[in-house]
Protein backbone atom coordinates (compact mmCIF):
# COMPACT_ATOMS: atom_id res chain seq x y z
CA UNK A 1 0.00 0.00 0.00
CA UNK A 2 2.72 2.44 0.94
CA UNK A 3 3.76 3.42 -2.53
CA UNK A 4 6.54 5.96 -2.34
CA UNK A 5 6.07 8.16 -5.38
CA UNK A 6 9.41 9.08 -6.90
CA UNK A 7 8.88 12.84 -6.91
CA UNK A 8 11.83 14.82 -8.14
CA UNK A 9 14.44 15.22 -5.39
CA UNK A 10 11.75 14.84 -2.75
CA UNK A 11 11.01 11.76 -0.72
CA UNK A 12 7.46 11.27 0.46
CA UNK A 13 6.02 8.76 2.89
CA UNK A 14 2.36 8.07 3.61
CA UNK A 15 1.82 8.52 7.34
CA UNK A 16 -1.93 7.93 7.15
CA UNK A 17 -3.75 5.85 4.54
CA UNK A 18 -7.45 5.92 3.71
CA UNK A 19 -8.58 3.53 6.47
CA UNK A 20 -6.43 5.37 9.05
CA UNK A 21 -8.07 8.69 8.17
CA UNK A 22 -11.50 7.05 8.52
CA UNK A 23 -10.64 5.62 11.93
CA UNK A 24 -9.22 8.94 13.14
CA UNK A 25 -12.36 10.83 12.09
CA UNK A 26 -14.59 8.20 13.70
CA UNK A 27 -12.70 8.61 16.96
CA UNK A 28 -12.84 12.42 16.80
CA UNK A 29 -16.61 12.27 16.17
CA UNK A 30 -17.00 10.09 19.29
CA UNK A 31 -14.80 12.44 21.31
CA UNK A 32 -16.86 15.46 20.25
CA UNK A 33 -20.03 13.65 21.31
CA UNK A 34 -18.46 12.67 24.63
CA UNK A 35 -16.98 16.07 25.48
CA UNK A 36 -20.00 18.11 24.48
CA UNK A 37 -22.43 15.64 26.08
CA UNK A 38 -24.37 14.73 22.94
CA UNK A 39 -23.32 17.56 20.62
CA UNK A 40 -26.68 19.33 20.95
CA UNK A 41 -25.26 22.84 20.78
CA UNK A 42 -22.36 22.03 18.46
CA UNK A 43 -21.68 23.78 15.14
CA UNK A 44 -18.89 22.37 12.97
CA UNK A 45 -17.03 25.00 10.96
CA UNK A 46 -14.40 23.81 8.51
CA UNK A 47 -11.58 26.00 7.24
CA UNK A 48 -11.52 25.75 3.41
CA UNK A 49 -10.67 23.76 1.49
CA UNK A 50 -9.95 20.45 3.19
CA UNK A 51 -11.11 21.50 6.65
CA UNK A 52 -14.56 22.10 5.18
CA UNK A 53 -14.59 18.58 3.74
CA UNK A 54 -13.49 17.10 7.08
CA UNK A 55 -16.19 19.08 8.93
CA UNK A 56 -18.83 17.62 6.62
CA UNK A 57 -17.54 14.08 7.26
CA UNK A 58 -17.52 14.60 11.02
CA UNK A 59 -21.11 15.86 10.83
CA UNK A 60 -22.18 12.74 8.93
CA UNK A 61 -20.53 10.47 11.50
CA UNK A 62 -22.06 12.24 14.48
CA UNK A 63 -25.48 11.85 12.88
CA UNK A 64 -24.80 8.14 12.23
CA UNK A 65 -23.73 7.48 15.81
CA UNK A 66 -26.37 9.34 17.80
CA UNK A 67 -28.90 10.64 15.29
CA UNK A 68 -28.13 14.29 16.11
CA UNK A 69 -28.04 16.55 13.08
CA UNK A 70 -25.15 18.91 13.71
CA UNK A 71 -25.09 22.15 11.66
CA UNK A 72 -22.02 22.22 9.41
CA UNK A 73 -20.51 25.26 7.70
CA UNK A 74 -17.26 26.71 6.50
CA UNK A 75 -15.29 29.79 7.48
CA UNK A 76 -12.85 31.43 5.09
CA UNK A 77 -9.94 33.11 6.80
CA UNK A 78 -8.16 34.74 3.85
CA UNK A 79 -9.18 38.30 4.76
CA UNK A 80 -7.90 37.78 8.32
CA UNK A 81 -4.48 36.31 7.53
CA UNK A 82 -1.43 38.01 8.99
CA UNK A 83 0.73 37.23 5.94
CA UNK A 84 -1.47 38.83 3.28
CA UNK A 85 1.18 41.38 2.41
CA UNK A 86 3.83 38.77 1.77
CA UNK A 87 2.16 37.41 -1.37
CA UNK A 88 -0.02 38.75 -4.19
CA UNK A 89 -3.72 38.97 -3.29
CA UNK A 90 -5.23 35.50 -3.16
CA UNK A 91 -8.63 34.27 -4.23
CA UNK A 92 -11.16 33.93 -1.43
CA UNK A 93 -12.59 30.71 -0.06
CA UNK A 94 -16.19 30.10 0.77
CA UNK A 95 -17.82 31.13 4.04
CA UNK A 96 -21.13 29.47 4.74
CA UNK A 97 -22.74 29.74 8.15
CA UNK A 98 -25.59 27.46 9.22
CA UNK A 99 -28.93 29.36 9.20
CA UNK A 100 -29.00 29.62 13.01
CA UNK A 101 -25.59 31.22 13.17
CA UNK A 102 -23.05 30.64 15.92
CA UNK A 103 -24.42 32.73 18.80
CA UNK A 104 -24.63 30.66 21.98
CA UNK A 105 -23.28 27.53 20.27
CA UNK A 106 -20.18 25.44 20.80
CA UNK A 107 -18.18 25.96 17.64
CA UNK A 108 -15.74 23.25 16.65
CA UNK A 109 -13.26 24.60 14.11
CA UNK A 110 -11.99 21.88 11.78
CA UNK A 111 -8.74 22.03 9.82
CA UNK A 112 -6.58 19.43 8.13
CA UNK A 113 -3.12 20.30 9.48
CA UNK A 114 -2.25 22.26 12.63
CA UNK A 115 1.19 23.83 12.28
CA UNK A 116 2.10 27.40 13.31
CA UNK A 117 -1.37 28.10 14.69
CA UNK A 118 -1.68 31.27 12.60
CA UNK A 119 -4.56 29.92 10.52
CA UNK A 120 -6.47 29.14 13.71
CA UNK A 121 -5.75 32.64 15.07
CA UNK A 122 -7.19 34.09 11.85
CA UNK A 123 -10.21 31.80 12.17
CA UNK A 124 -10.81 33.00 15.73
CA UNK A 125 -10.73 36.61 14.51
CA UNK A 126 -13.12 35.80 11.66
CA UNK A 127 -15.44 34.02 14.08
CA UNK A 128 -15.43 37.07 16.33
CA UNK A 129 -17.02 39.09 13.50
CA UNK A 130 -19.67 36.46 12.86
CA UNK A 131 -21.12 36.08 16.33
CA UNK A 132 -20.44 35.07 19.90
CA UNK A 133 -20.21 31.34 20.53
CA UNK A 134 -20.25 30.05 24.15
CA UNK A 135 -17.08 28.08 23.44
CA UNK A 136 -14.71 27.40 20.58
CA UNK A 137 -12.87 24.11 20.18
CA UNK A 138 -10.42 22.92 17.59
CA UNK A 139 -10.27 19.61 15.72
CA UNK A 140 -7.43 18.76 13.37
CA UNK A 141 -6.56 15.67 11.38
CA UNK A 142 -2.81 16.10 11.85
CA UNK A 143 -0.91 18.06 14.49
CA UNK A 144 2.63 18.48 13.20
CA UNK A 145 3.96 20.74 15.98
CA UNK A 146 6.08 23.90 15.63
CA UNK A 147 3.47 26.24 17.10
CA UNK A 148 4.20 29.97 16.89
CA UNK A 149 1.19 31.03 18.94
CA UNK A 150 -0.38 29.78 22.20
CA UNK A 151 -2.93 27.56 20.47
CA UNK A 152 -3.68 23.86 20.97
CA UNK A 153 -6.13 21.39 19.49
CA UNK A 154 -8.94 19.72 21.47
CA UNK A 155 -9.28 16.80 19.06
CA UNK A 156 -6.31 15.41 17.14
CA UNK A 157 -6.38 12.68 14.51
CA UNK A 158 -2.65 12.02 14.68
CA UNK A 159 0.25 13.72 16.38
CA UNK A 160 3.02 13.75 13.84
CA UNK A 161 6.54 14.76 14.86
CA UNK A 162 8.07 16.63 11.91
CA UNK A 163 11.05 18.75 11.04
CA UNK A 164 10.33 22.30 9.90
CA UNK A 165 11.90 21.53 6.53
CA UNK A 166 9.37 18.78 5.89
CA UNK A 167 5.94 19.27 4.36
CA UNK A 168 2.67 17.60 5.29
CA UNK A 169 0.09 17.17 2.53
CA UNK A 170 -3.43 15.92 3.04
CA UNK A 171 -5.28 14.31 0.13
CA UNK A 172 -9.03 13.72 0.39
CA UNK A 173 -11.32 11.92 -2.05
CA UNK A 174 -13.64 14.93 -2.55
CA UNK A 175 -10.90 17.38 -3.53
CA UNK A 176 -7.94 15.27 -4.62
CA UNK A 177 -9.37 11.96 -5.75
CA UNK A 178 -7.50 9.90 -3.18
CA UNK A 179 -7.10 9.49 0.57
CA UNK A 180 -3.72 9.92 2.24
CA UNK A 181 -1.57 12.08 4.46
CA UNK A 182 1.94 12.39 3.08
CA UNK A 183 5.09 13.53 4.82
CA UNK A 184 7.37 15.03 2.21
CA UNK A 185 11.09 15.43 2.81
CA UNK A 186 12.91 17.81 0.52
CA UNK A 187 16.16 16.08 -0.44
CA UNK A 188 19.27 18.01 0.52
CA UNK A 189 20.60 19.97 -2.41
CA UNK B 1 -3.84 41.53 -12.29
CA UNK B 2 -2.40 44.90 -13.21
CA UNK B 3 -1.48 47.40 -10.52
CA UNK B 4 -4.03 49.89 -11.86
CA UNK B 5 -7.58 49.57 -13.10
CA UNK B 6 -7.86 52.15 -15.88
CA UNK B 7 -9.78 50.37 -18.62
CA UNK B 8 -12.12 47.41 -18.69
CA UNK B 9 -10.21 46.37 -21.80
CA UNK B 10 -7.06 45.76 -19.71
CA UNK B 11 -8.77 42.90 -17.90
CA UNK B 12 -8.11 39.42 -19.22
CA UNK B 13 -10.95 36.94 -18.83
CA UNK B 14 -9.25 35.33 -15.82
CA UNK B 15 -8.83 38.71 -14.10
CA UNK B 16 -12.45 39.63 -14.70
CA UNK B 17 -13.68 36.28 -13.41
CA UNK B 18 -11.43 36.56 -10.35
CA UNK B 19 -12.97 39.95 -9.52
CA UNK B 20 -16.50 38.61 -10.00
CA UNK B 21 -15.84 35.48 -7.92
CA UNK B 22 -14.20 37.51 -5.15
CA UNK B 23 -17.20 39.83 -5.14
CA UNK B 24 -19.49 36.81 -4.87
CA UNK B 25 -17.80 35.84 -1.59
CA UNK B 26 -17.68 39.44 -0.33
CA UNK B 27 -21.40 39.91 -0.99
CA UNK B 28 -22.05 37.97 2.20
CA UNK B 29 -20.19 40.56 4.27
CA UNK B 30 -22.94 43.09 3.51
CA UNK B 31 -25.48 40.69 5.00
CA UNK B 32 -23.67 40.25 8.32
CA UNK B 33 -24.24 42.30 11.43
CA UNK B 34 -20.56 43.33 11.50
CA UNK B 35 -19.98 44.57 7.95
CA UNK B 36 -16.24 44.99 8.29
CA UNK B 37 -13.09 43.08 7.42
CA UNK B 38 -9.63 43.96 8.76
CA UNK B 39 -7.87 43.29 5.48
CA UNK B 40 -6.76 46.79 4.41
CA UNK B 41 -5.94 48.10 7.88
CA UNK B 42 -3.34 50.83 7.64
CA UNK B 43 -3.82 51.39 3.91
CA UNK B 44 -4.97 54.76 2.63
CA UNK B 45 -7.44 55.20 -0.20
CA UNK B 46 -7.94 58.68 -1.65
CA UNK B 47 -11.16 59.46 -3.47
CA UNK B 48 -10.23 62.16 -5.94
CA UNK B 49 -13.40 63.52 -7.51
CA UNK B 50 -13.16 66.34 -10.03
CA UNK B 51 -16.72 65.71 -11.25
CA UNK B 52 -19.98 65.37 -9.37
CA UNK B 53 -20.97 61.90 -8.29
CA UNK B 54 -23.32 60.39 -5.76
CA UNK B 55 -23.30 56.64 -6.01
CA UNK B 56 -19.78 56.03 -7.25
CA UNK B 57 -18.10 58.14 -4.57
CA UNK B 58 -20.26 56.82 -1.72
CA UNK B 59 -19.83 53.32 -3.03
CA UNK B 60 -16.03 53.53 -3.13
CA UNK B 61 -16.01 55.09 0.31
CA UNK B 62 -18.21 52.35 1.77
CA UNK B 63 -16.12 49.67 0.08
CA UNK B 64 -12.83 51.03 1.43
CA UNK B 65 -14.25 51.46 4.93
CA UNK B 66 -15.66 47.93 5.01
CA UNK B 67 -12.14 46.72 4.33
CA UNK B 68 -10.81 48.93 7.17
CA UNK B 69 -8.79 51.23 4.91
CA UNK B 70 -8.43 54.91 5.80
CA UNK B 71 -10.38 57.04 3.36
CA UNK B 72 -9.60 60.59 2.35
CA UNK B 73 -12.28 62.28 0.28
CA UNK B 74 -11.27 65.02 -2.05
CA UNK B 75 -13.65 66.94 -4.26
CA UNK B 76 -12.46 69.63 -6.61
CA UNK B 77 -14.98 72.11 -5.26
CA UNK B 78 -13.53 73.86 -2.25
CA UNK B 79 -10.01 72.57 -2.86
CA UNK B 80 -6.91 74.23 -4.26
CA UNK B 81 -7.98 73.09 -7.72
CA UNK B 82 -10.29 76.10 -7.78
CA UNK B 83 -7.15 78.19 -7.14
CA UNK B 84 -5.65 76.74 -10.30
CA UNK B 85 -3.59 73.80 -9.00
CA UNK B 86 -2.76 71.33 -11.76
CA UNK B 87 -3.59 67.62 -11.72
CA UNK B 88 0.09 66.80 -11.40
CA UNK B 89 0.60 68.99 -8.36
CA UNK B 90 -2.51 67.52 -6.77
CA UNK B 91 -1.13 64.06 -7.50
CA UNK B 92 2.23 64.88 -5.92
CA UNK B 93 0.46 66.16 -2.82
CA UNK B 94 -1.41 62.87 -2.51
CA UNK B 95 1.82 60.99 -3.07
CA UNK B 96 3.42 62.90 -0.21
CA UNK B 97 0.52 61.91 2.04
CA UNK B 98 1.19 58.25 1.27
CA UNK B 99 -1.89 57.20 -0.69
CA UNK B 100 -1.87 53.47 -1.45
CA UNK B 101 -4.69 53.86 -3.94
CA UNK B 102 -6.20 56.80 -5.73
CA UNK B 103 -9.74 56.52 -7.01
CA UNK B 104 -10.15 59.23 -9.60
CA UNK B 105 -13.10 60.69 -11.46
CA UNK B 106 -12.21 63.39 -13.94
CA UNK B 107 -13.95 65.23 -16.75
CA UNK B 108 -11.06 64.69 -19.12
CA UNK B 109 -10.71 61.33 -20.84
CA UNK B 110 -7.29 59.88 -20.07
CA UNK B 111 -6.72 61.69 -16.76
CA UNK B 112 -6.41 58.43 -14.74
CA UNK B 113 -3.94 57.09 -17.27
CA UNK B 114 -1.81 60.21 -16.87
CA UNK B 115 -2.12 60.10 -13.09
CA UNK B 116 -0.86 56.50 -13.04
CA UNK B 117 2.51 57.70 -14.32
CA UNK B 118 2.89 60.15 -11.42
CA UNK B 119 1.91 58.19 -8.33
CA UNK B 120 3.34 55.07 -6.77
CA UNK B 121 0.02 53.68 -5.54
CA UNK B 122 -2.71 51.96 -7.56
CA UNK B 123 -4.97 54.14 -9.68
CA UNK B 124 -8.61 53.16 -10.07
CA UNK B 125 -10.60 54.87 -12.78
CA UNK B 126 -14.00 55.93 -11.44
CA UNK B 127 -15.04 57.52 -14.71
CA UNK B 128 -12.99 59.73 -17.02
CA UNK B 129 -14.84 62.00 -19.44
CA UNK B 130 -16.55 59.99 -22.13
CA UNK B 131 -13.90 57.28 -22.01
CA UNK B 132 -14.33 54.52 -19.41
CA UNK B 133 -15.86 53.53 -16.10
CA UNK B 134 -14.54 50.01 -15.47
CA UNK B 135 -15.99 49.38 -11.99
CA UNK B 136 -19.45 50.23 -13.32
CA UNK B 137 -18.99 47.62 -16.06
CA UNK B 138 -17.83 45.10 -13.46
CA UNK B 139 -20.81 45.70 -11.22
CA UNK B 140 -23.14 45.46 -14.22
CA UNK B 141 -21.55 42.16 -15.22
CA UNK B 142 -21.85 40.98 -11.62
CA UNK B 143 -25.55 41.95 -11.48
CA UNK B 144 -26.21 40.21 -14.79
CA UNK B 145 -24.34 37.08 -13.77
CA UNK B 146 -26.35 36.85 -10.56
CA UNK B 147 -29.69 37.27 -12.35
CA UNK B 148 -28.98 35.35 -15.56
CA UNK B 149 -26.73 32.64 -14.12
CA UNK B 150 -23.84 33.27 -16.53
CA UNK B 151 -22.71 35.58 -19.30
CA UNK B 152 -21.36 33.25 -21.94
CA UNK B 153 -23.47 33.59 -25.10
CA UNK B 154 -25.98 35.93 -23.40
CA UNK B 155 -27.38 38.73 -25.54
CA UNK B 156 -27.01 42.13 -23.94
CA UNK B 157 -28.52 45.26 -25.51
CA UNK B 158 -27.24 48.71 -24.56
CA UNK B 159 -29.53 51.55 -25.56
CA UNK B 160 -29.15 55.31 -25.73
CA UNK B 161 -26.47 57.95 -25.52
CA UNK B 162 -23.48 55.76 -26.37
CA UNK B 163 -21.48 58.73 -27.64
CA UNK B 164 -21.18 60.37 -24.22
CA UNK B 165 -21.24 57.17 -22.21
CA UNK B 166 -18.15 55.82 -20.50
CA UNK B 167 -20.38 53.09 -19.10
CA UNK B 168 -21.20 51.80 -22.59
CA UNK B 169 -17.58 51.57 -23.70
CA UNK B 170 -16.45 49.77 -20.54
CA UNK B 171 -19.42 47.43 -20.71
CA UNK B 172 -18.83 46.51 -24.35
CA UNK B 173 -15.17 45.71 -23.69
CA UNK B 174 -15.80 43.71 -20.53
CA UNK B 175 -18.85 41.82 -21.78
CA UNK B 176 -17.01 40.84 -24.96
CA UNK B 177 -14.17 39.49 -22.80
CA UNK B 178 -16.69 37.50 -20.78
CA UNK B 179 -18.23 35.97 -23.92
CA UNK B 180 -21.51 37.87 -24.11
CA UNK B 181 -22.96 39.21 -27.37
CA UNK B 182 -23.51 42.95 -27.15
CA UNK B 183 -25.75 45.05 -29.38
CA UNK B 184 -25.71 48.83 -29.18
CA UNK B 185 -28.90 50.65 -30.12
CA UNK B 186 -28.84 54.41 -30.57
CA UNK B 187 -29.67 57.15 -33.04
CA UNK B 188 -26.74 57.51 -35.48
CA UNK B 189 -25.90 60.92 -34.01
CA UNK B 190 -25.29 59.39 -30.58
CA UNK B 191 -22.84 56.70 -31.73
CA UNK B 192 -19.09 57.37 -31.70
CA UNK B 193 -17.36 57.42 -35.08
CA UNK B 194 -15.14 54.45 -34.23
CA UNK B 195 -17.97 52.21 -33.06
CA UNK B 196 -17.26 49.92 -36.01
CA UNK B 197 -14.03 48.83 -34.30
CA UNK B 198 -15.80 47.86 -31.04
CA UNK B 199 -16.45 44.17 -30.39
CA UNK B 200 -20.24 44.48 -30.76
CA UNK B 201 -23.18 44.81 -33.15
CA UNK B 202 -24.93 48.12 -33.87
CA UNK B 203 -28.61 48.67 -34.61
CA UNK B 204 -30.90 51.68 -34.98
CA UNK B 205 -34.10 49.74 -34.41
CA UNK B 206 -34.89 49.06 -30.76
CA UNK B 207 -38.12 47.18 -31.41
CA UNK B 208 -36.33 44.59 -33.56
CA UNK B 209 -33.64 43.91 -30.96
CA UNK B 210 -35.73 43.76 -27.78
CA UNK B 211 -37.31 40.30 -28.32
CA UNK B 212 -33.83 38.81 -28.66
CA UNK B 213 -32.31 40.33 -25.51
CA UNK B 214 -31.50 38.68 -22.18
CA UNK B 215 -30.69 42.03 -20.60
CA UNK B 216 -31.44 45.58 -21.71
CA UNK B 217 -29.32 48.38 -20.33
CA UNK B 218 -30.71 51.89 -20.72
CA UNK B 219 -28.22 54.77 -20.72
CA UNK B 220 -28.88 58.24 -19.45
CA UNK B 221 -29.13 61.00 -22.06
CA UNK B 222 -26.25 63.18 -20.90
CA UNK B 223 -27.63 66.63 -21.54
CA UNK B 224 -24.74 68.28 -19.69
CA UNK B 225 -22.28 66.98 -22.29
CA UNK B 226 -24.41 67.83 -25.32
CA UNK B 227 -23.13 70.87 -27.16
CA UNK B 228 -25.21 70.37 -30.31
CA UNK B 229 -28.64 69.13 -31.33
CA UNK B 230 -28.28 65.35 -31.40
CA UNK B 231 -32.00 64.63 -31.77
CA UNK B 232 -34.99 66.82 -32.68
CA UNK B 233 -36.80 66.74 -29.34
CA UNK B 234 -36.85 64.80 -26.07
CA UNK B 235 -40.29 63.60 -26.94
CA UNK B 236 -39.13 62.13 -30.21
CA UNK B 237 -36.11 60.50 -28.59
CA UNK B 238 -38.32 58.98 -25.96
CA UNK B 239 -40.75 57.66 -28.58
CA UNK B 240 -38.04 55.92 -30.59
CA UNK B 241 -35.48 54.89 -27.97
CA UNK B 242 -37.24 55.06 -24.61
CA UNK B 243 -38.18 51.85 -22.78
CA UNK B 244 -41.87 52.24 -22.06
CA UNK B 245 -44.49 49.69 -21.02
CA UNK B 246 -45.25 48.49 -24.56
CA UNK B 247 -41.61 47.90 -25.39
CA UNK B 248 -41.04 46.23 -22.02
CA UNK B 249 -43.79 43.76 -22.97
CA UNK B 250 -41.84 42.78 -26.11
CA UNK B 251 -38.86 41.57 -24.10
CA UNK B 252 -38.59 37.87 -23.19
CA UNK B 253 -40.32 37.06 -19.88
CA UNK B 254 -37.11 36.48 -17.96
CA UNK B 255 -35.08 39.34 -19.44
CA UNK B 256 -33.87 42.04 -17.06
CA UNK B 257 -33.73 45.84 -17.29
CA UNK B 258 -30.69 47.76 -16.12
CA UNK B 259 -29.70 51.40 -15.73
CA UNK B 260 -26.42 52.75 -14.34
CA UNK B 261 -28.17 55.77 -12.82
CA UNK B 262 -29.00 58.55 -12.41
CA UNK B 263 -32.19 58.04 -14.43
CA UNK B 264 -34.31 60.50 -16.37
CA UNK B 265 -37.64 58.87 -15.58
CA UNK B 266 -40.04 59.30 -18.47
CA UNK B 267 -37.21 60.02 -20.92
CA UNK B 268 -35.12 56.91 -21.56
CA UNK B 269 -37.05 54.71 -19.14
CA UNK B 270 -40.65 54.74 -17.93
CA UNK B 271 -41.10 54.90 -14.15
CA UNK B 272 -43.23 51.75 -14.28
CA UNK B 273 -40.42 49.80 -15.98
CA UNK B 274 -37.74 51.16 -13.65
CA UNK B 275 -39.69 49.97 -10.61
CA UNK B 276 -40.61 46.53 -11.97
CA UNK B 277 -39.28 43.38 -10.28
CA UNK B 278 -37.27 42.63 -13.40
CA UNK B 279 -35.36 45.88 -13.02
CA UNK B 280 -31.97 45.52 -11.30
CA UNK B 281 -31.41 49.26 -10.76
CA UNK B 282 -31.39 49.20 -6.95
CA UNK B 283 -29.50 45.91 -6.88
CA UNK B 284 -26.82 47.49 -9.07
CA UNK B 285 -26.11 50.05 -6.36
CA UNK B 286 -25.74 47.40 -3.65
CA UNK B 287 -23.55 45.31 -5.94
CA UNK B 288 -21.43 48.41 -6.56
CA UNK B 289 -20.08 48.35 -3.01
CA UNK B 290 -19.34 44.64 -3.26
CA UNK B 291 -17.52 44.85 -6.59
CA UNK B 292 -15.44 47.83 -5.41
CA UNK B 293 -14.47 45.90 -2.29
CA UNK B 294 -13.28 43.10 -4.55
CA UNK B 295 -11.28 45.50 -6.73
CA UNK B 296 -9.67 47.26 -3.76
CA UNK B 297 -8.85 43.94 -2.10
CA UNK B 298 -7.25 42.50 -5.23
CA UNK B 299 -5.25 45.69 -5.90
CA UNK B 300 -4.18 46.43 -2.31
CA UNK B 301 -4.68 43.24 -0.31
CA UNK B 302 -1.50 41.49 -1.33
CA UNK B 303 2.12 42.52 -1.43
CA UNK B 304 2.68 45.92 -2.97
CA UNK B 305 4.71 45.96 -6.11
CA UNK B 306 7.54 48.38 -5.60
Amino acid sequence: MSESRPESRAESRAVLEGPDIHRALTRIAHEILERTKGADEVVLLGIPTRGATLARRLGERIEQFEGVKVPVGSIDITMYRDDLRLKPARPLGHTELPPDGVDGKIVVLVDDVLYSGRTVRAALDALNDLGRPTAVQLATLVDRGHRELPIRADYVGKNLPTAKSEKVKVFLQETDGREAVLLIKEAAK
Amino acid sequence: MNRHLISAGDLAKDDALLILDTAEELARVSERSIKKLPTLRGRTVVNLFFEDSTRTRISFEAAAKRLSADVINFSAKGSSVSKGESLKDTALTLEAMGADAVVIRHGASGAPHRLATWVRGSVVNAGDGTHEHPTQALLDAFSMRRRLGGLDGRRITIVGDVLHSRVARSNVLLLATLGAEVTLVAPPTLLPVAVGTWPCEVSYDLDAVLPKSDAVMMLRVQKERMNAAYFPSEREYSRRYGLDRDRFAKMPDDAIVMHPGPMNRGMEIAAEVADSPRSTIVEQVANGVTIRMAVLYLLLGGETVA
